[in-house]
């Protein structure tokens, strides 16, 4: 198939950046970031630049690749990264926009690569249990019931690739920081310190620059996950429920 | 050189508890002002750096990541293996090392896998009150499955994202740490050499991949947890950056590979595509636990099913050939990895197999929809169902356990594996081989450690499922920890390594010598091509089978590409800025050393063991024969400066496992 790219191109954070346009031919077999691969390769054989992108994986598990693909975090197939989408889901003579996370909070380093530490941030805020080595009980301890557990596994299934940051129009991080605080928040493990730990990861998320939610539910449609914004009421009553009982004036 | 495994005297069962009980410690005073690096910062290097800056070392760790999340480690899917006998099915520490020790082919050391036996209880406790997510029985207890190369289920599992969540607990507890001080976090940082002073590791040489700045970072002692090497494959199922550069720098400076030629091939993996294709998928080992594997009989079968006038269901059950379960009767589908490989290869040689590549065999899981489906319409007191419902009933119970899985099989081949058998091939996926350490997981290099995949110390010539998770936390949260002291408590008296030392202004000059030179090659063909042709001859002649020719052939030929790269690769942009390609050339690079070592060593090994199959040494029925009398040794190599590499031998000692024939029959 004969496709036509409009790539974000962008040397670094000060610069201004543009669409660049590019042929390619690409056969549905591929993979997107394998399209990808192709035209750098071109570029390359002609002493140009290659496009930056970040991926690492590719089966869709440790969240690095992070596209804007026609307007959408990850692109059009629901519940599925960028590396994971094929070629199949396109059209001969398509014209394909890619372009990178855009929010003030994830600065672009070059062309489709942001900087996401702000998300390590929030989760060195507070996304833990306190639990030294060495200190565990037997696992089989505390029991904990199977569907809970199935629950705290769903929000734990983040993958931290900030598609909810880049769908949103306020590039808010609740859906990922809410993921964070379900996950732990719902195994009696976690649960101690959960007052604490909502406080200071939601501190951590405004101080980082993220914007606030405005329930578009824009975060729970792109996430490849498919998180559920559920998370994000939950958090939002433990937020008020630790705000009340903190001691703190 | 004289290698001595420092394996404490005494019992099995009890060396490590005594040589713990009666080890050097560091006094807290002392520990506060003693800095140890960590580079690489997946389940071993996070769990360790955790764990290092917990008990008041001053760490320093390093990931080529933007963050230690991203670890390749996150894609593990199956599970972790724990020698707990929750399950009541005869299962003891005892079990877990003898099945290790066999499935490893009797190539590892006793007492380094009895004690990550004897730890893997340790783990599973530490990670649930990490609040790790594991999956879980209706009562609320710990769920087992099984997986291959053993007859008791021990596998610990968090639906097919095991490596993700235990990763996650890890990256947590160092996250914990970084916001302590206790650890400080060099993220996007690559090593690209070590620096040795007075002969002891003092420090690394980074590259901060952000700016390209050449950086100097000392400590007291360096640990390495940066992976294995199975990307020198170009085509495996580890992600695109996982690299062999750490190590192989540490190689260049005098530390030694070991057992390099032992790579392991998992049997279940999404067939190749295309020459376009970047990596292969794994499709996790649990599969087996249900799939059956099978190619047809008849040659007008593969034939009809290659051109597309077929499918895997209009085959009879007849003319199927089963073959695990018809060579393999006492562990059908679970035989270990290396064995399943070959028999897909051996089903593929023979011209049975059935894409248009004729490599890939059948995983079925019509029968296990069937009986899931006979059961549930059972339990849900459905008489005579029809065969569509016992389907339907029969694909929500596959589903349930393995529908991540499914899915994912779907989003990259395009078909619906509910409704035809998927086709799986052999793929590269980890290696055993690795930095050589000593009982302490320490290198011959004073103050130098390996951790997890980086070492070889633990699986022999094959690694069984689900105890990759298990070695590496067992490394970094129950074992460095205790046994680093054994260096640092002889170095309290020593101040804080200066970073403006020689040796580390040379190591730098050295660093950035070699970047320019590969800049400045100029040449026509890109990193990624020579990495592909790397990948091919390495398949091709060090790969599921080997022979001497092959190898000696593959060895010229990895030479003439290595002079090829330095002669003709073209790598754009410079080196101060954030450069992908130039990061990739690096590593490549290195690959291009690595290829040739593992062939001399797979040269060298004149019998088959594990995932080291000499096509000359193997039984009239095609089973790997092993030469227990001149090859039950560890190789451990020295690579100096491109000269012809250097054999030390460590004679394995079996004192409590007798050496028989690995048979699963």
């Amino acid at each position: 198939m004969k496709l036509k790219l409009k790539v974000w191109r962008q040397k670094n954070a000060k610069d201004k950046g543009q669409f660049e346009l590019f042929d390619i031919e690409a056969s549905e077999h591929m993979s997107f970031l394998e399209m990808m691969d192709v035209l750098n390769e071109q570029l390359i054989e002609k002493k140009k630049e290659p496009v930056a992108f970040e991926h690492d994986c590719r089966e869709g598990i440790c969240g690095a690749c992070s596209m804007v693909i026609n307007g959408q975090p990850h692109g059009p197939q629901q519940g599925t990264t960028t590396c994971q989408l094929h070629m199949r889901h396109f059209k001969d003579g398509d014209t394909i926009a890619v372009e990178p996370w855009r929010a003030k909070a994830f600065p672009i380093i070059k062309d489709l690569v942001v900087d996401r530490s702000a998300f390590d941030h929030i989760i060195q805020a507070g996304g833990f249990v306190s639990v030294n080595t060495g200190q565990a009980q037997d696992g089989n301890a505390i029991p904990i019931e199977k569907t809970q557990a199935s629950k705290a596994f769903d929000a734990a299934a983040c993958i931290g690739c900030g598609a909810c940051v880049a769908a949103c129009p306020n590039a808010s991080a609740m859906l990922f920081t809410a993921a964070k605080i379900a996950h732990l928040g719902l195994m009696p493990q976690g649960k101690i310190e959960e007052n604490q730990r909502v406080l200071s990861m939601v501190k951590k998320m405004d101080d980082e620059g993220f914007g606030k939610c405005s329930n578009t539910g824009a975060c729970e449609v792109e996430c490849p996950k498919e998180i559920s914004i559920a998370n994000i009421a939950r958090m939002n009553r433990k937020y008020m429920a630790a705000t009340l009982a903190s001691d703190k004036k | 050189m004289k290698l001595d495994s420092k394996i404490p005297k005494g019992e099995l069962a009890e060396k490590w508890t005594k040589y713990r009980g009666t080890m050097n410690l560091v006094a807290p005073n002392n520990k506060r002002r003693i800095e140890i690096i960590v580079v690489g910062t997946g389940l071993a290097g996070a769990s360790a750096a955790a764990t290092l800056g917990e008990l008041g070392y001053k760490v320093k760790a390093f990931t080529f990541h933007d963050s230690p999340r991203r670890a390749h480690s996150i894609a593990a899917q199956g599970g972790i293996n724990a020698a707990k006998n929750y399950q009541n099915d005869g299962d003891s520490v005892y079990r877990l090392f003898y099945d290790t020790v066999k499935g490893g082919d009797y190539r590892s050391r006793e007492a380094n896998v009895h004690r990550l036996a004897e730890v893997s209880r340790n783990i599973i406790d530490q990670c649930v009150a990490q609040a790790v997510p594991f999956a879980r029985e209706y009562g609320g207890l710990l769920a087992n499955r099984s997986f291959g190369g053993v007859q008791v289920s021990r596998t610990f599992y968090a639906r097919g994202q095991t490596g993700q969540q235990l990763l996650l607990g890890a990256y947590q507890a160092l996250s914990r740490q970084i916001s302590r001080g206790s650890v400080t976090m060099y993220n996007r940082h690559e090593m690209l050499d070590l620096v040795k002073i007075d002969g002891k590791a003092r420090g690394i040489i980074a590259r901060n991949l952000l700016t390209g700045e050449i950086e100097k970072h000392a400590a007291h002692c360096v640990v390495l947890a940066t992976g294995g090497y199975g990307n020198v494959f170009y085509l495996s199922t580890n992600a695109m950056g996982s690299n062999v550069t750490a190590a192989w720098r540490a190689v260049s400076k005098g530390a030694l590979m070991a057992n390099p030629c032992y790579t392991q091939i998992h049997p279940t993996c999404i067939p190749v595509s295309g020459e376009y294709q970047s990596k292969l998928t794994l499709m996790s080992e649990s599969l087996r636990n249900d799939g059956r594997v099978w190619v047809p009989k008849k040659k007008e079968d593969v034939m009809a099913i290659r051109e597309g006038r077929k499918n895997g269901n209009d085959i009879a059950e007849d003319d199927r050939d089963y073959y695990l379960e018809r060579r393999y009767p006492a562990f059908g589908n679970l035989v270990p990895r290396d064995v399943a490989s070959r028999a897909a290869k051996t089903a593929c040689d023979e011209g049975h197999g059935v894409n248009s590549t004729g490599l890939a065999v059948f995983l079925d899981f019509a029968s296990a929809i069937e009986r899931y489906g006979k059961s549930e319409a059972h339990s849900q007191g459905i008489e005579n169902a029809s065969s569509a419902k016992i389907k339907e009933l029969g694909e929500a119970v596959v589903e349930a356990k393995y529908g991540n899985l499914f899915e994912m099989y779907e989003k990259i081949t395009g078909e619906n594996p509910y409704k035809m058998p998927m086709k799986i091939y052999p793929a590269v996926h980890y290696t055993m081989g690795g930095l050589w350490v000593d009982y302490n997981l320490e290198t011959n290099v004073p103050g130098l450690f390996a951790l997890g995949e980086c070492n070889f110390s633990d699986h022999g010539a094959n690694r069984l499922g689900a105890s990759a998770l298990m070695q590496g936390l067992a490394d970094g949260y129950f074992v460095i920890p205790y046994t680093i002291g054994q260096f640092l408590s002889k170095e309290i008296r020593t101040p804080q390594i200066d970073h403006n030392d020689p040796a580390f202004n040379h190591a730098a000059k050295e660093t950035e010598a070699r970047i320019d030179k590969l800049l400045g090659v100029k040449g026509n063909q890109s990193v990624e091509s020579f990495h592909r042709r790397l990948g091919k001859i390495m398949w091709e002649y060090c790969g599921m089978a080997r022979n001497k020719e092959g190898l000696e052939k593959g060895r010229k030929m990895i030479q003439d590409l290595r002079k090829e790269f330095w002669g003709d690769v073209f790598v754009p942009g410079t080196s101060k800025e954030f450069n992908p390609e130039l990061e990739k050339a690096l590593r490549v690079a290195d690959f291009l050393e690595m290829g040739e070592l593992m062939i001399v060593d797979a040269h060298d090994r004149n019998e088959s063991c594990g995932g080291h199959f000499r096509t000359e040494y193997r039984s009239a029925e095609g089973e790997a024969e092993r030469n227990d009398e001149d090859y039950k040794y560890v190789a451990a190599w020295a690579w100096i400066n491109d000269g012809d590499p250097v054999l030390h031998k460590e004679e394995l000692e079996f004192n409590n496992i007798e050496l028989k024939t690995r048979s699963y029959k």
